[in-house]
């Protein structure tokens, strides 16, 4: 650590401050990620390989059923990764958490192919299933509209000379967006939809054979255990970059004093 | 601390603003944001020659396919409580049977015969092996052209293996 003290930034207190979370993010993050993906990999390797070669076909959709071995990890994890989003937004609002900035601005394209994938393997379910790519109704909808605040938030974000400006907005922008993930959830059983209502609940035995039902529970691990690895892998070098943002301004304010 | 707790209480004053007007908005809309009317909403009213969504279960032995020119079915569908008779041509979709939950576009004619456009199929939560559906149908607890399926209880519990 010679190199910073050679070039000590103005407010060397401030600065310090404001990296000893991002810092103890970064230590703590980097042994925690090789078992992110190892585990990611593994978890859904087995799920996939099971689910394709070895889980029976249901007994009206045949072969189309494997679908849901990706489908509903990827449904599930839309939601999920945007509830991560408007905690992050939270944190950035109310605390001024430095690292939920950050997170939040990584999260968003995460989030968006996760929906991306979502809808595209929902719609190649659709067609054989219902007979049709895409139907406007409440639940198909509902996450469409998920996919396009995604989007709104990663344009956002990023479209202020501030940072701090587009972090602000955007945490605005997601949390008003948290109201569409109770409408999501519910409207298979507020509303007559073609897309059918859950079977997995909190409470009472699932409506998938328990045959069918295993792989999914280990792809669903799977995935979401890398898309945790790569929001964290995102977020670190999110954390890197504004680090070295910060001392190369450091040491352009430096020779222009000397 | 002080400012903290205060934009934490405008985040929640604003947020419990939002959703009660989101579950107005939505509850008065309600009616507009279904995708599909059942038998006995149509039954309501009196047909207006706009098409509409039918949404319901093909009854069982209500199917005849039509061949010949055109390919097509007579069908009714029912909610229960109302059934409505549709007439289609077209290639129906795979899944589509007796028993099994279908949506169906078109407009409901001036005698209440529904001409359909396009049929659905509409699957259910339930996913099944086919030797789970053969126990069932071989027990006599499940005709799939009857309706849906028994409650998973029934067939999914972990201690009753499959088939037995």
């Amino acid at each position: 650590m010679d190199t910073r003290q050679t070039i000590a930034p103005p407010r060397p207190v401030k600065l310090f401050h404001r990296f000893a979370n991002p810092g103890q993010f970064l230590r703590l993050s980097g042994k925690v990620l090789p078992w992110l993906y190892s585990a990611g990999v593994l978890l859904t390797a087995i799920g996939v390989i099971w689910g394709l070669f070895f889980a029976p076909n249901d007994w009206q959709q045949g072969d189309t059923v494997k679908i849901m071995y990706v489908h509903v990890p990827f449904a599930w994890l839309a939601s999920a990764g945007y509830v991560s989003l408007a905690i992050c937004s939270v944190l950035s609002l109310v605390w001024r958490h430095p690292l939920a900035d950050l997170a939040a601005a990584e999260l968003g394209p995460v989030g968006a192919a996760f929906t991306a994938v979502c809808l595209a393997t929902g719609s190649l379910w659709g067609k054989p299933t219902w007979g049709a790519w895409w139907v406007w109704d409440a639940r198909l909808t509902s996450v469409f509209v998920l996919f396009l605040l995604y989007l709104g938030h990663i344009a956002l974000v990023r479209a202020f000379d501030d940072p701090t400006r587009g972090y602000r907005a955007g945490a605005i922008l997601a949390l008003v967006g948290v109201i569409n993930l109770p409408i999501i959830k519910f409207s298979v059983n507020w509303w007559n939809t073609l897309h059918q209502p859950a079977s997995i609940g909190l409470t009472g035995a699932p409506t998938i054979a328990a045959s069918l039902l295993w792989p999914l529970l280990f792809t669903t691990l799977g995935f979401t255990l890398l898309f945790a690895a790569i929001t964290v892998a995102r977020t670190r070098a999110g954390v890197m970059e504004r680090r070295i943002r910060m001392l190369l301004m450091a040491k352009t304010s430096e020779s222009g004093q000397s | 601390m002080k400012r903290k707790t205060k934009r934490l209480l405008i985040l929640l004053a604003c947020g419990a603003g939002l959703a009660s007007a989101a579950g107005l908005t939505l509850s008065a809309f309600s009616d507009n944001l279904v995708f599909f009317v059942s038998p006995s909403d149509l039954a309501k009213n009196t047909p207006n020659g706009r098409q509409m969504r039918l949404g319901g279960m093909v009854e069982q032995g209500t199917v005849e396919r039509t061949s010949g020119g055109h390919a097509g079915a007579r069908f009714k569908v029912t909610d229960g409580k109302a059934d409505v008779l549709v007439t289609y041509k077209g290639l129906l979709p795979d899944l589509f049977r007796e028993g099994q939950g279908v949506v169906v576009l078109g407009v409901e004619q001036p005698d209440g015969v529904f001409k359909a456009s396009e049929v659905l199929a509409k699957h259910d939560e339930n996913y099944m092996p086919k030797e789970v559906v053969d126990a069932l149908k071989k027990s006599g607890e499940w005709n799939p052209s009857s309706g849906s399926p028994p409650p998973n209880a029934v067939w999914n519990a972990p201690a009753k293996p499959a088939g037995s």
